[in-house]
C-alpha cells in the first residue's frame, strides 16, 4: 500500500533529539551535510558514521525504519553507484571488455558514493522523523526571517510548505481509498501494455485531483473564517527558545566539522 | 450446502512493525448463507470496514482465510478477480469513486471491466439506474454536478450494475435524509429478491438494521462479540450498551415499560411490531 511510504513522515517521541529546538536541528543537518561532503576517507567517514549512529540511538529510530524509508530511492542510489564505477579512471584496471573499463578506484569511489548518499538521506530523514512539520516550518521561517528585509515572502513560503507537508499523508490515504473503490469495480492496474496501464490510471487521477482541489478550497475558507491574513503582525503560541541542550549540540556540530576538516588535511 | 461466505480466523494488522501498529481484526470467524441479509454493527473503529474489505480480496489478511462459495478467494489472481465481480462492495462514502464525464459512463465502468458486450453493459446500466431511482435526465449529467444523495445513488448503481451475487455496503445511508435512506434500503431489497443475492450492510442505525437484517454480526475491537438473529442480539441490551451500542428506541420503550411493572414482552425491535404488541395488549386488557 501507498501508506507504507514513510518519506518525510514524523514519528512522535519524547527523546532529547525530539525535544531539541527545530532551528538547532536544521542547522545541524546543514553542518552534517557540509561535513559529509568534506569527508574523504575511512577515518572521516568513520567519524561521520559514529555521529549518525549516536543520533539514531538517542532518537530511538531503528536503522530498519530508516532503510525502509529509503526504498523508493533505491534505484537512484544504485544508478549513481553504477555510473561511478564506469566513469572513474585509475591505475588498477580490473575489467576491460570492449569500451567498458572498470578500475579498482572506480569500485571504491562508487562504494563511497553510495555510502555518502545513504548517510545524507539518513541525516535528513532523522530530521523529519523527529520534528513535526509545524515545528519544521516554524524553525525554517525563523531561520530565514532575515530575508524578509529583501522582500522575500518567507512567511508565505513556509506556510505553503507546512500545508503541503500536512496534506501528504491525507492525500495518500485518500488515494488508497480511491484505488480500493475502483478495484472493487474491477479496475485492473497490473496487466496490459503501457498505454492500457496509463489509461487505467484515469479513474484514480480524476477523483484525486477533484478531492485535492476540494480540500484546498475548504482549507482556504477555513483559514479566512479564522481571519488569516498572512504573516504581518502575527504572534505565536509557542515561542522558540534555545536551551542549554541546543548550545551543547552546536558545540558537538562544531567539533564534528573541525574533526572532519583536520582529517581531510591529513588525507584520511 | 456450502455457505456463500465463510470467514475463518481472520486477522489483520495495520502498519506492522511501526509505532502505529494496530490490530484491525483479531480472529474473526463466521458464515453467511445464500440469500441472507446480514447486518454488521459495532462501535466506531471496531473493524467493520476492515472486515468487509477482506470479503472481496481488497485487503490481504495477516492470517486467516475467506472462502467464497467454498473457494479460497486469494487462491490465484484469476480467482481474486472473479471474487471482485461476484462480491460487489460499496465502500464507506463511495462518492469519491466517481470519475467519468457522465453518470451513465460512470455506472458502466464496472460492467465494462467485466468484459461484457456493449448491449449487455447497456442493459445492466439501465437496470441498475432504475433500481436506485436515477432518472433518465440525470444519466447524461456530469457526476460532479449532482447532490450528495444523488452521487451516493450513482456510486451504488456502479456496483449494482456488475450484478454481484453478494452485495456488501458500508454505511450506504450515512448522511442521507430519511426518505433517501428508506428508498435506498427498499431498492436493495428489490435487487436481492430479483437476483436471490446475499446482502451485507454496515450501519450505525439500530432501527434500520433491526427492520432490515435477518442476522446480526456485532463487532467489538476487531472480534465477533455476537452473531445471531436481531431478536437474540437485542435481548442483550446491557451488553450492547457496554460496547457503545444500543438497542432500537422502540425496544428501549418496551424495556422501560417492563421496568415500570407493565407485564409485556420485550422482544420488540421494530415500530410496526411494537404497535401490534401494544394493540394486542390493549385488546387483552379490554376483554379482562
Ligand atoms: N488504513 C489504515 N491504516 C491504519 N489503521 C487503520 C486503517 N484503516 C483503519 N485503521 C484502524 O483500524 C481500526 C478499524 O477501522 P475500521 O475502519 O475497520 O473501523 P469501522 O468499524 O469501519 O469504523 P467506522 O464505524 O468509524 O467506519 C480503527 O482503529 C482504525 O483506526
Ligand atoms: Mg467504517
Amino acid at each position: 500500500m501507498l501508506k507504507d511510504i514513510t518519506l518525510g513522515q514524523y514519528f512522535p517521541g519524547k527523546t532529547i533529539i525530539h525535544r531539541l529546538d527545530p532551528r538547532t536541528k536544521i542547522i545541524m543537518v546543514v553542518v552534517y551535510i557540509v561535513a559529509l561532503f568534506l569527508a574523504v576517507k575511512y577515518a572521516s567517514y568513520g567519524l561521520m558514521l559514529a555521529f549518525l549512529v549516536s543520533v539514531m540511538i538517542l532518537s530511538r529510530i531503528s536503522p530498519k525504519r530508516l532503510l525502509s524509508g529509503m526504498k523508493p530511492l533505491i534505484i537512484i542510489i544504485l544508478l549513481t553507484g553504477i555510473l561511478n564505477i564506469f566513469y572513474t579512471g585509475g591505475e588498477h584496471l580490473l575489467v576491460h571488455w570492449r569500451f567498458i573499463r572498470i578500475y579498482r578506484e572506480g569500485l571504491i569511489n562508487a562504494g563511497y558514493m553510495i555510502l555518502r548518499i545513504i548517510m545524507l538521506i539518513s541525516g535528513t530523514f532523522l530530521l523529519t522523523y523527529t520534528t513535526s512539520p509545524i515545528e519544521l516550518t516554524d524553525g525554517l521561517e525563523r531561520l530565514l526571517s532575515p530575508l524578509k528585509k529583501l522582500h522575500v515572502p518567507v512567511h508565505e513560503l513556509s506556510m505553503m510548505m507546512c500545508i503541503a507537508l500536512r496534506f501528504i499523508p491525507t492525500l495518500i490515504e485518500e488515494t488508497d481509498k480511491i484505488i480500493a473503490a475502483q478495484k472493487a469495480r474491477g479496475a485492473d492496474f497490473e496487466t496490459g501494455n503501457i498505454f492500457r496501464r496509463a489509461k487505467a490510471l484515469v479513474p484514480i487521477l480524476v477523483p484525486m485531483f477533484i478531492s485535492a482541489f476540494r480540500r484546498a478550497d475548504e482549507l482556504a475558507v477555513a483559514m479566512e473564517c479564522r481571519c488569516y491574513h498572512g504573516g504581518e503582525g502575527r504572534t505565536r503560541m509557542k515561542i522558540m527558545k534555545m536551551k542549554l541542550r541546543d548550545y551543547v549540540t552546536f558545540l558537538i556540530g562544531a567539533l564534528l566539522l573541525a574533526g572532519v576538516i583536520v582529517l581531510r588535511h591529513f588525507g584520511l | 450446502m456450502t455457505p456463500i461466505i465463510e470467514v475463518v480466523d481472520l486477522k489483520h494488522v495495520y502498519s506492522p512493525g511501526t509505532p502505529f501498529e494496530h490490530k484491525g481484526l483479531d480472529g474473526v470467524s463466521f458464515r453467511v448463507e445464500r440469500g441472507q441479509t446480514v447486518g454488521i454493527i459495532g462501535h466506531t473503529g471496531s473493524g467493520k470496514s476492515t472486515l468487509i474489505q477482506h470479503l472481496n480480496g481488497l485487503l490481504k489478511p495477516t492470517s486467516g482465510k475467506v472462502y467464497l462459495d467454498g473457494t479460497y478467494i486469494l487462491k490465484d489472481k484469476q480467482t481474486t478477480r472473479n471474487a471482485r465481480f461476484r462480491v460487489g462492495l460499496v465502500l464507506q462514502y463511495p462518492e469519491y469513486q466517481l470519475f467519468e464525464e457522465t453518470v451513465r459512463a460512470d455506472i458502466s465502468f464496472g460492467p465494462k471491466n467485466m468484459g461484457l458486450s456493449d448491449a449487455e453493459v447497456k442493459k445492466r446500466v439501465e437496470a441498475a439506474a432504475a433500481c436506485v431511482g436515477l432518472t433518465e435526465a440525470l444519466m447524461e449529467k456530469s457526476p460532479f454536478d449532482l447532490s450528495g444523495g444523488q452521487k451516493r445513488r450513482v456510486a451504488i448503481a456502479g456496483v449494482l450494475a456488475m450484478e454481484p451475487e453478494v452485495l456488501i455496503l458500508d454505511e450506504p445511508t450515512a448522511g442521507l435524509d430519511p426518505k433517501g435512506r428508506a428508498d435506498i434500503l427498499e431498492n436493495l431489497k428489490v435487487y436481492q429478491r430479483q437476483k436471490n443475492a446475499t446482502l451485507m450492510i454496515v450501519s450505525h442505525s439500530m432501527e434500520e438494521i433491526a427492520s432490515f437484517a435477518d442476522q446480526l454480526l456485532v463487532l467489538q475491537k476487531g472480534r465477533v462479540a455476537m452473531y445471531d438473529t436481531p431478536a437474540e442480539v437485542f435481548k442483550k441490551a446491557a451488553a450492547l450498551q457496554e460496547m457503545g451500542l444500543a438497542v432500537p428506541q422502540i425496544t428501549q420503550v418496551f424495556l422501560r415499560l417492563k421496568e415500570l411493572g407493565v407485564d409485556i414482552d420485550t422482544d420488540v425491535y421494530t415500530t410496526g411490531y411494537g404497535l401490534k404488541t401494544i394493540l394486542a395488549k390493549k385488546e387483552g386488557a379490554g376483554h379482562a
